[in-house]
This record gives C-alpha cells, sequence and structure tokens, in this order.
C-alpha cells in the first residue's frame, strides 16, 4: 500500500491533523486507530469543559470528538480501527496489522505522530507493598466506568491531583462511591482550579498537599494505604503516616508522550518532555515525520491540541506537495531559561516560518505577578505581565516573523520568566 | 453585607471572583475577565447549578456504556437525585448526540442526552 501521509493515531491530534491536511488539498491519506472507534481519549472525557476555544461553548469530550469525526466522514479521509503500528521505518514505511488484513506495510510520503500519551504507572512511582487488586491508574478506571459501564471499587484513595484525578474523584462519588482523599506530593495542585471547586469542593472530598502514599497493604485486594506528610525535598516526614482503609487506589501520577514508535524512526526526543524535538512546521529530526497533540508534549487543553494538530496537517501537506523547503541546517534555537522548562518548537528555521508563529511552553514553578519575556539575541522583544504562572497551566507566546527578520545575525530566542525588581 | 471569594468554573482560566452581596441581595462580582465569570459568581451566590455529566446503560452498541449530560445546569442539589433517577435508564443503539434520554430530570424541567453517537453493533 502507499499514501501520501499516514497518520498515527485516530485521537483528537490525528483527526484534526486529517482534516487540515485534506483541506489543504491532499487526497491520499490514512488514519490508523487501535481502538474500535475513532476519538481516542475524548471518549472517556464524558465530563463538559471540551471546545470553548474552538467551538465557543462547552462541550463533553465524545460530543467535542464527534465534531472532528464527522468532518472526516464527510471530507472522505480512509481510517483503518483496530489497526495497531507496529514500526515507522525512517524512510516512512509504516508497519502495520489488524485482523483483516494481517502485518502489512504503508509506503507513505509523510506520517504524521499523533499517539498520544500513556499514565505513569506503579511500577515508575516506586511504592513498595505487594501488588494486590484494586490499583489503577486514574485513566483505567475512568475507562471502566465511562466506557465499560464497571466501578472499580468502593472506597478510594487518589494520589496525584492531576485533572484525571480530580475528574475521577467526582465520577466515583457520582458513582457511590466513597472518594477519602486525594494526596498529592507537590505543594500545588497540578490539575486546573476549575476542577478543584467543582470536582473537590463540590463534593468535600479532602486534598492534601504535601502528601504521598508511602505504602499498600493488602494481598488480594488493596485494604488500606499509608499516607504521609513529605519535606521540602518531596521525602516522608517519619511520624507523619497516616493508614487509611479503602478497596481502590487511583494513580493520577503523570503523562507521558508515547514515543516507542518515534524512537524507531530515529526521531529524536527532547528529555524534557519525552517528545520529539520539533521545527517551525511540528515536524521531528526526521524530514517528512510530523508530529501534534499529547505524543508532541502533554497538554492540558484538547483545544490547543486541535491548533497544534491543524498546523501539523497543513505542514505535512505542504511536505507532500513539494512546497515546504528542505530546512536549513543553520536554525535559530529557542531556548527554554529561568523558569520555562521546554518550548515547542525548540527551533526555528525563519525562511519556513508563517507570518505568526506560536511557542507554547511550561513553567517549572508557580509565579506570581512575574512576566514572560521573549528575547532575540540579548535584546528583549516582548514582556507579557502575568499575575500567576503554574506548571499544571500551558502557557503561550506569538512571535512574530517580521520581528526575526528585523534582527540581524538571529541566532537565539529566548524565553524566560522574570520576576518584578 | 457578606463577601465570598469564588473560583470561576466556566473555562479553564479559573478567574478568582470576589462577590459582595448587599442586604438587597443584590450581587456584585469582581475579579471576572468575562461576562460569563460575572452571570457565573451571581449564580453561584444565589442559586447555584451544574452540568452533570454521567452514563447510562445501552443495548446493541459496541459498548454498553453511553454518556449523557443534563441540557443545561441543573440545582447543585438536586445532583444526586439526578444520578438516582438515570440508574435503571437503558436505552438501544443507534443513538444520536442530542437524542433525549430523559425528559425531566428531578423534577427541573431539564432534559437528560446523549453526547455519543452510538450505532448499532453488526456482531
Amino acid at each position: 500500500m502507499t499514501a501520501d501521509i499516514v497518520i498515527i493515531g485516530g485521537g483528537p491530534a490525528g483527526l484534526a491533523a486529517a482534516v487540515s491536511a485534506k483541506e489543504a488539498g491532499v487526497d491520499h491519506i490514512l488514519i490508523l486507530e487501535r481502538d474500535k472507534e475513532l476519538g481516542g481519549i475524548l471518549n472517556q472525557c464524558i465530563h463538559n469543559g471540551f471546545g470553548l476555544h474552538t467551538f465557543h461553548e462547552e462541550l463533553t469530550g465524545p460530543e467535542y470528538a464527534a465534531r472532528f469525526i464527522s468532518k472526516v466522514k464527510e471530507l472522505q479521509i480512509p481510517y483503518m480501527l483496530e489497526t495497531i503500528v507496529i514500526s515507522i521505518g525512517n524512510d516512512k514505511t509504516v508497519t502495520a496489522m489488524n485482523k483483516e488484513k494481517g502485518l502489512f506495510t504503508i509506503k507513505a510520503k509523510a506520517v504524521i505522530l499523533a499517539m498520544g500519551c500513556r499514565e505513569r504507572a506503579r511500577g515508575a512511582l516506586n511504592i513498595p507493598g505487594y501488588r494486590p487488586a484494586g490499583i489503577y491508574s486514574a485513566g483505567t478506571a475512568q475507562r471502566y466506568v465511562n466506557m465499560e459501564g464497571r466501578m472499580p471499587g468502593k472506597e478510594v484513595v487518589i494520589l496525584g491531583s492531576g485533572d484525571i484525578g480530580l475528574i475521577m474523584a467526582r465520577r466515583m462519588t457520582l458513582e457511590g462511591a466513597k472518594v477519602k482523599l486525594v494526596a498529592e506530593i507537590m505543594p500545588y495542585s497540578g490539575g486546573l482550579k476549575r476542577n478543584i471547586v467543582q470536582c473537590l469542593e463540590d463534593y468535600d472530598i479532602p486534598l492534601k498537599l504535601n502528601h504521598t502514599v508511602t505504602g499498600i497493604k493488602g494481598k488480594e485486594r488493596v485494604e488500606s494505604v499509608t499516607v504521609a506528610k513529605v519535606d521540602e525535598n518531596r521525602k516522608p516526614i517519619p511520624g507523619t503516616e497516616e493508614e487509611i482503609t479503602c478497596d481502590t487506589l487511583l494513580l493520577s501520577c503523570g503523562l507521558i508522550p508515547e514515543n516507542e514508535l518515534s524512537k524507531e524512526a530515529g526521531v529524536l526526543l527532547n528529555p524534557v518532555t519525552s517528545g520529539p524535538f520539533v521545527n517551525e512546521s511540528l515536524e521531528t529530526s526526521e524530514a517528512g515525520i510530523f508530529a501534534c497533540g499529547n505524543v508532541l508534549h502533554v497538554h492540558d487543553l484538547v483545544d490547543y491540541v486541535s491548533g497544534e494538530a491543524q498546523t501539523a496537517g497543513e505542514k505535512a501537506a505542504a511536505y507532500v506537495k513539494g512546497l515546504l523547503p528542505a530546512s536549513k541546517e543553520e536554525t535559530t534555537a529557542v531556548s527554554a531559561e529561568s523558569g520555562v522548562r521546554y518550548t515547542v518548537p525548540s527551533k526555528l528555521d525563519i525562511t519556513r516560518m508563517d507570518e505568526e508563529q506560536m511557542i507554547r511552553f511550561r513553567v517549572d514553578n508557580i509565579y506570581r505577578n512575574a512576566y514572560i519575556a521573549v528575547y532575540l539575541n540579548e535584546k528583549c522583544i516582548k514582556k507579557i505581565k502575568r499575575p500567576m504562572l503554574a506548571p499544571g497551566e500551558m502557557e503561550q507566546v506569538k512571535l512574530r516573523k517580521a520581528d526575526m527578520e528585523q534582527c540581524d545575525g538571529l541566532v537565539k530566542i529566548t524565553i524566560k520568566i522574570e520576576q518584578e525588581v | 453585607m457578606e463577601e465570598r471569594d469564588l473560583v470561576c468554573i466556566c473555562c479553564p482560566l479559573g478567574c478568582s471572583l470576589k462577590a459582595k452581596i448587599e442586604e438587597n441581595g443584590e450581587v456584585h462580582i469582581s475579579g471576572n475577565t468575562c461576562k460569563r465569570g460575572e452571570d457565573y459568581g451571581k449564580k453561584e451566590t444565589t442559586a447555584p447549578t451544574r452540568i452533570v455529566t454521567t452514563t447510562v446503560r445501552i443495548k446493541g452498541g459496541v459498548l454498553p456504556a453511553l454518556s449523557v449530560k443534563t441540557q443545561d445546569g441543573i440545582p447543585k442539589n438536586k445532583v444526586f437525585e439526578c444520578i438516582q433517577a438515570l440508574q435503571d435508564v437503558e436505552v438501544e443503539a443507534p443513538v444520536h448526540i442530542g437524542d433525549i434520554i430523559f425528559a425531566d430530570i428531578a423534577g427541573t424541567g431539564i432534559p437528560v442526552i446523549a453526547t455519543k453517537e452510538v450505532e448499532k453493533c453488526m456482531e
């Protein structure tokens, strides 16, 4: 088989990329999705709050996905379900398999990586104890409850206050479970403030910051967990342990872009995001392989995923049509400094850049009344005052091509956080 | 006069609001960055509502659960009553987004509607 663009993943990123590539005039597109239906993680996110930026109304996850799915169907973009990709060669040959075709290969002119992310599992958290039933990642529990109609347990402790953990605290409560505690190892929640209010405070679910789970009791099934306060180095403080009886522990301890396929294709990954390094066109280190959505860096808003994926789709289309000139060797680095953990993209080829370029990033701590500062070489060209910056909320800043072109001998763009002096 | 601190839940910005409630019941909101915030603050201090999202059982689809929501916010103290009323509801595929699953939930006059397209499964 051959295709102009193969899109790996039929979630929000893959769908939006497909639509924009098709609208940019590429006909021969194929979406590969491993689940039984398109929509990805949105199908299990039945809560509302999606789409305010994109559609100016508040939608649930499945409704948001449906907008893009119907567009994909309307544009007659081909997709394969229950199809898993085994490998991507650096010649952009995609090897996949499904029940119907067995193992097969697709020779693609361009590939868009849109595989999303996965949850950090217990093994990565080093919680001692047996391995009883009743320990789930929050997203697994979410799929059970919202899609498969099963309840994971009755008395629940949640470790980690990321959005999925908060959403699941409410969801389990509505379905009749008692959520006894949400423990967060950091001094702040990783989730959105609105979710603290509408998922925890509405239901009087306690949130303990600077706390973690240090032990799990129970051999066949979880019987209790031990929760302890942590010091400033996130080490449990002896004597602060408290045992909480429960039959279920949900882990909401972070998301990691799923890049096993990308690595095999030779794509270079950023150790900070665990996603590919990309340039202004969201093109990875391998020409013609693009990335967008949570496989690139973990987002908090699906609207931003759709926007990013739209760019990836357009750029992949331009690449296929020969309209995207090969990137020059001497691209301009976008450097993340003092307070900025990373930027996407991490480099720019100004000759290929659009009139405006969005730079997305996360900060490393909570900052109040701070400035997002943009420097071209040593010159500050932009300072945006922000009342509050938090690691849980992705930030963005727009760069103008005109500013770049006016700067003589531009070698480095720096994004940093500056405090009020 | 009473003052309350609120966090707006209308969008991911989560603006910190201050609600000043006068003796005559009039509410003044500050700290909001859009009109939705003002509306939310007034509602939250007088008659708080929530959109409830949950699932009902479905027969004949690929999966056994169908996601649904209240078409509009219902009074906060009716949330559990709403969930209760939907406990034994079972529908049959196909179902389309917006289909009414329960006409008047918990005496609020607000319908519960489907939020997912579920086609009839041939298997």
